[in-house]
């Protein structure tokens, strides 16, 4: 069992869960998820590793509550316990001396680029941080990111707070500004979003990884289900990703992809809400 | 020698149009009676042939001599002592190529049912209220052994350890043990109560598992060593990564290895969806591609979730599919469409992104190939299409990179398989390897033949 030591709100539906995961706490290195399951008759989701505390033995993850995992997982309290977490998985983000990194995070994507930015700052990039949501409340992380990068740019699409418009407006007077030039993007978001950014990057030759998040069930490579197309090549996300050269991901089968189990997703929240309070139980 | 007239037992089955309905066992197993019936047939052979077809050896006139006299206790002790995990063997081990092939009453007529017996005293002894387990008391020696992977192979070498004294740890990836005895092979085939069962006897002889660690990620294998305090390793991880036809059309909705499909079905037990949380297309018409178990378990799965009809394809001919010939038998009864001599050649989809039929070619067989079968050639211009809306690969499984790519001194063979010598050890002092990621996909009982011999030999080793 993995206890919850620690909960907190960030945005409307965002919630930070640090989770008691000591092995995993040791081995984890940023652009690492983990899979989960909350009980025995739960479904397997992966979510990304947004801090560890190798000595506390402690991991976080911050969620976004949309479907009937998530939406459990975030009514959860400190102090109740998870049954399972593997992990950590996937590749660990290839961090290199890029220069001038931009890192773009859309909604809960802010929660991959955060430990990324700790780790390029340390490796001596320029980091610039452009995080975006809907509104204010969505948001997420700006403090935290702040206390790491050179520069921190928030957008809303509605003007409620930062600059007025998409995470690609931003980046793109980045790149069009050069003060210094942009080395290398990295982003995490929406899949739409992921590739509004790739598109925007691609005339300009800059390296752009893109952190994909595919319907996985074991995520060791056992079953396939994960398969993404990258380069024409079909690769497994969980071993061989999650972080993939943007500018060869096919996109549109990935979006395609996702909406496999939509059907059941809805069929599984309706006939688990709580008809007194509206929560999913 | 009257008895090698007396006909071999049937086994009583559940009828094939409620079966198709559900996932309850096939085999309903042996009454007492029909049991000590077919035991009597047993000769009781001087020098047992059926012995010599039993990878572990498993005294099986002993064990069915105890059944004719009703001595079951005596029965589970004799077989328990060849074999770990006798109530899963018993049921999916293909006795009809092993044990029952060389039963010497199958020259004439028909092989004692050495498997059903099997069955039968192991079902027994799980429901005795005292373990029948020979009662060892076992000396703790104080060394640590640690276990990759929680299949057959894994389970059987963690319990000859404990007896001898070791301080012994499974580490299993999945968030339950058991390996493809949980995640792959259906509950209609092997209920997961009995594999449940099969582990807790483990559990009761000291063995920890601690599950969700996958190696190679959660920790390595050199940690293990350095860091843990573990003085020897079995990895017995398996072959499980799924092989892909690389067929047009494969990334659409509606197409799964036979990998993922058992696994949603089978472990996270997705056809009881609604109870539980994860789903899987339940296609209507369903097409499964391959030959062996793994193809047969995935088609007569698809039927249960109510596919009509469930088609397999497989490019070769009925004789040369892998299969057990009992579960081509099940298959044919619960109604499932056989097309032999058939090569998928692309899937095709509709506007929304789904499956919607698959294009086939038939095949005619030519000169036999290396492995002795006859060659499958397309017929040129007999392509067509077979409509379907959930296609399932089941054309093999290679072995997963995971815990070898982190241990660089660990040597492979081409194929990434492991490489051992005679005794189990590779090419990493102390660290043994075992089951099918040494043979590639093989059977549950090659897989705890390795780990009993292998058990043998990191005691030895341990010993030195
Ligand atoms: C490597 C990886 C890392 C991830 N990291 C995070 C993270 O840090 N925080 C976080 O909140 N989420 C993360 N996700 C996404 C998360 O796994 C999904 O949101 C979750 O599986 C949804 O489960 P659910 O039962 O709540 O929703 P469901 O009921 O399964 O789905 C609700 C809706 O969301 C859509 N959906 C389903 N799966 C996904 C998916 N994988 N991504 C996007 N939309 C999906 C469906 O189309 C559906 O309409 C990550 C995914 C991957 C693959
Ligand atoms: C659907 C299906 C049907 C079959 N039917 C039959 C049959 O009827 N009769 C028969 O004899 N054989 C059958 N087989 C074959 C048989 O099941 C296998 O040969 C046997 O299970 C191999 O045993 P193993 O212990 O080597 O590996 P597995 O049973 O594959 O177990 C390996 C275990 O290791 C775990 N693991 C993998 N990687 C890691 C890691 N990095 N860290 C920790 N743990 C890890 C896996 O999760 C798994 O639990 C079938 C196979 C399948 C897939
Ligand atoms: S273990 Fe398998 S091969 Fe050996 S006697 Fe039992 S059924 Fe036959
Ligand atoms: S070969 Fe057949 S008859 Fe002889 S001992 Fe074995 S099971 Fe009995
Ligand atoms: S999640 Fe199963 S192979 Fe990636």
């Amino acid at each position: 069992m993995f206890q919850i030591v620690d909960k907190k709100q960030l945005s409307e539906n965002v919630y930070r869960l640090e989770v008691q995961a000591p092995r995993i706490a040791k081995a984890y290195r940023p652009g690492q998820f983990a899979i989960l399951r909350i009980d025995e008759n739960g479904e397997r989701i992966p979510l990304t590793i947004a801090q560890a505390k190798p000595l506390e033995g402690l991991i976080t993850f911050i969620i976004q509550a949309i479907g009937f995992t998530t939406r459990r997982l975030c009514g959860m309290k400190a102090g109740e316990a998870i049954r399972d977490v593997a992990g950590p998985l996937g590749r660990a983000t290839e961090l290199e001396r890029f220069g001038h990194v931009v890192l773009v995070g859309g909604g809960v994507g802010t929660a991959v680029i955060y430990p990324q930015a700790q780790a390029l700052k340390d490796l001596g990039n320029r980091v610039t941080a452009v995080i975006g949501g809907r509104t204010k409340e969505l948001v997420i992380l700006e403090d935290e990111l702040k206390s790491v990068c050179d520069q921190v740019l928030p957008c809303t699409d509605d003007g409620s707070y930062g600059r007025k418009g998409f995470v690609t407006t931003a980046l793109s007077e980045l790149i069009e500004k050069g003060e210094p030039k942009v080395d290398a993007v990295i982003t995490a978001g929406p899949v739409m979003m992921m590739k509004a950014i790739s598109d925007l990057t691609r005339p300009f030759g800059i390296k752009t990884i893109v952190s994909l998040n595919p319907i996985m069930v074991d995520g060791t490579g056992m079953c396939g289900g994960c398969r993404v197309t990258v380069g024409g090549k079909t690769l497994f996300a969980c071993v061989e990703g999650p972080e993939f050269d943007g500018h060869e991901v096919d996109f549109k089968e990935l979006v395609d992809r996702l909406s496999t189990y939509r059907d059941a997703e809805k069929q599984m929240v309706e006939s688990h809400r709580c008809k007194l309070d509206g929560i999913i139980k | 020698m009257a008895r090698i007239k007396e006909p071999r037992v049937k086994m009583p089955e559940q009828e094939p149009q409620r079966r198709i309905n559900d996932f309850e066992e096939v085999n309903l197993g042996l009454s007492m009676e029909l049991a000590q019936q077919e035991a009597r047939r047993c000769l009781q052979c001087k020098k047992p042939m059926c012995m010599e077809g039993c990878p572990v050896r498993v005294n099986i006139p002993g064990f069915i001599g105890a059944v004719a006299k009703g001595d079951f206790t005596e029965a589970a002790k004799i077989l328990k002592q060849g074999n770990a995990l006798p109530a899963v063997c018993g049921r999916v081990c293909p006795q009809e190529t092993q044990c029952e092939a060389k039963c010497v009453l199958g020259v004439k007529g028909e092989p004692v049912a050495i498997g059903w017996l099997e069955r039968f005293v192991a079902d027994w002894a799980l429901t005795q209220e005292t373990p029948v387990e020979e009662q060892i008391s076992i000396e703790p020696n104080g060394k640590k052994v640690a276990i990759v992977g929680s299949g057959p192979a894994g389970l059987t070498c963690a319990g000859e350890l404990a007896k001898l004294g070791y301080e012994v740890t499974i580490f299993e990836a999945f968030h339950e043990a058991g390996g493809v005895l949980i995640y792959g092979i259906p509950q209609f085939r092997l209920p997961k109560e009995i594999v449940k069962k099969e582990i807790d006897s483990l559990k009761k002889l000291g063995v920890k598992i601690e599950l969700n660690v996958v190696v190679g990620k959660t920790v390595t294998l050199d940690q293990l060593i350095m860091e843990e305090g573990f003085s020897a390793i079995f990895v017995a991880n398996g072959a499980g990564l799924p092989v892909f036809m690389n067929l047009p059309g494969e990334n659409l909705k509606g197409v799964y290895s036979a990998n993922e499909f058992l696994t949603r079905v089978n472990l996270m037990r997705a056809y009881r969806f609604g109870e539980y949380a994860t789903p899987v297309i339940r296609g209507s018409k369903v097409v499964v591609i391959g030959g062996g178990n793994v193809a047969m378990d995935a088609v007569r799965t698809a039927r249960r979730l109510g596919a009509e009809p469930a088609i397999l394809v497989y490019r070769r001919s009925r004789e040369e599919m892998p299969a057990r010939i009992e579960e081509v038998h099940h298959a044919e009864e619960e109604g499932i469409v056989f097309e032999m001599l058939t090569n998928p050649v692309g899937i095709l989809g509709n506007d929304g992104g789904w499956v919607k039929g698959i294009e086939c070619q038939r095949q005619k067989l030519g000169e036999p190939d290396s492995s002795g079968r006859r060659r499958p050639e397309p017929i040129e211009g007999s392509n067509f299409v077979i409509d379907c809306d959930l296609v399932i690969e089941a054309i093999g499984t290679r072995a997963n990179p995971m815990v070898t790519q982190t241990t660089p001194d660990l040597k492979v063979n081409k194929w990434g398989y492991i490489e051992t010598d005679e005794t189990g050890m590779t090419s990493k002092p102390g660290v043994f390897a075992g089951g099918d990621i040494v043979r590639g996909a093989a059977t549950v009982i090659l897989a705890m033949g390795d780990g009993k011999r292998t058990a043998a030999a990191i005691d030895a080793y341990l010993k030195k």
